[in-house]
């Protein structure tokens, strides 16, 4: 039975099925690709709030793929139209898939209504970044900050999304967070479907 | 030890390392692993692309060979893959610093109990 185990070949790309793909990247090849794509924008910019925002719209490029991908692979093509929804999409799906375990935690912010919190002990992307002195409060991190904004944005959830470094007691390395905080529409929005 | 006479200290390890393999009787020495003075040792590890680590520890103390080791592996994780870090200029790593000492108070506590 000469072909039994041949793969069946698709005349046109597109009818190929999606597939899961290799689950795994090496970690270092990941962490030299990002560190060029840190060092290449720094030759571009003259300040660090550019450079961040640099960050942020690669993360943005990727997130907005990734919300395409994984509605279609993983949600069978549902579309997200709460809040709590889309956030614990954003902060167990997305974070499995882009860094192979759930966000640490999710908190709705004390002070404003439209702030949330999603927060991670050291994120996969500052592993191995040491951030010198003299750049002060910048954060890697505005990456998957941008990813974040990608993925709500092309949800339907407009929000500006940011880094921050939080210092915590006893350890050395502060914790990263990162601040969620949604446009007016979106509050009105949920306020009216109750 | 400030930047300048670690930089110091270095340059002139470098050079007798370089020294060294023309000095050497038997043909093929590449390196110099070990300097036992009198009150110290030197162990040093060079890496395929010729980058040199060295450790300057009291005499006898065993198991450097394995913290070099250990050391590179940090240099090339925290370090090389930092975008803040430019080649050849002193290391101001905050991470590569913290594992650094980390890692030698560990085999602090192995080797001598406390």
């Amino acid at each position: 039975m000469i072909g039994t185990g041949k793969i069946k070949q698709y005349a046109n790309v597109l009818d190929k099925p999606l597939g899961k793909g290799k689950q795994e990247v090496s970690l270092s090849a990941f962490a030299f690709l990002f560190s060029e794509l840190v060092q290449y924008n720094q030759t571009q910019v003259d300040n660090i709030s550019e450079l961040e925002t640099r960050l942020e719209d690669a993360g943005y490029a990727v997130g907005a793929r990734v919300l395409e991908l994984l509605c279609h692979r993983d949600k069978g093509n549902r579309r997200e139209t709460r809040l709590l929804g889309i956030l614990s999409f954003v902060h167990s799906t997305v974070w499995k898939v882009l860094f192979g375990k759930v966000a640490d935690s999710l908190e709705k912010g004390t002070e404003h209504e439209d702030e949330y919190m999603i927060s991670e002990k050291e994120l996969l992307v500052n592993r191995f970044i040491s951030i010198p002195k003299d750049m002060g409060t910048f954060h890697c991190g505005a990456f998957v900050a941008g990813i974040v904004k990608g993925v709500l944005e092309n949800a339907g959830f407009p929000a500006v999304v940011t880094a921050h470094f939080v210092p915590v007691e006893g350890q050395q390395r502060p914790r990263t967070t990162i601040l969620i905080k949604f446009a007016e529409e979106v509050l009105r929005r949920e306020a009216r479907l109750g | 030890m400030d930047t300048n006479d670690s930089l110091r200290v270095a340059s002139l390890w470098h050079s007798m390392h370089a020294i060294s393999q023309q000095l050497s009787l038997t043909t093929g020495c590449s390196k110099i692993e070990l300097l036992e003075g009198n009150t110290f040792d030197l162990h040093c590890f060079q890496s395929l692309t010729g980058t040199k680590f060295f450790v300057v520890c009291k005499l006898g103390t065993q198991h450097m060979e394995a913290l070099l080791k250990v050391v590179y592996e940090l240099y090339t994780d925290y370090v090389l893959k930092n975008p803040f870090y430019e080649m050849k200029m002193p290391i101001r790593c905050e991470v590569f610093d913290i594992n650094l000492t980390q890692t030698v108070q560990k085999d602090r506590v192995a080797l001598l109990g406390r």
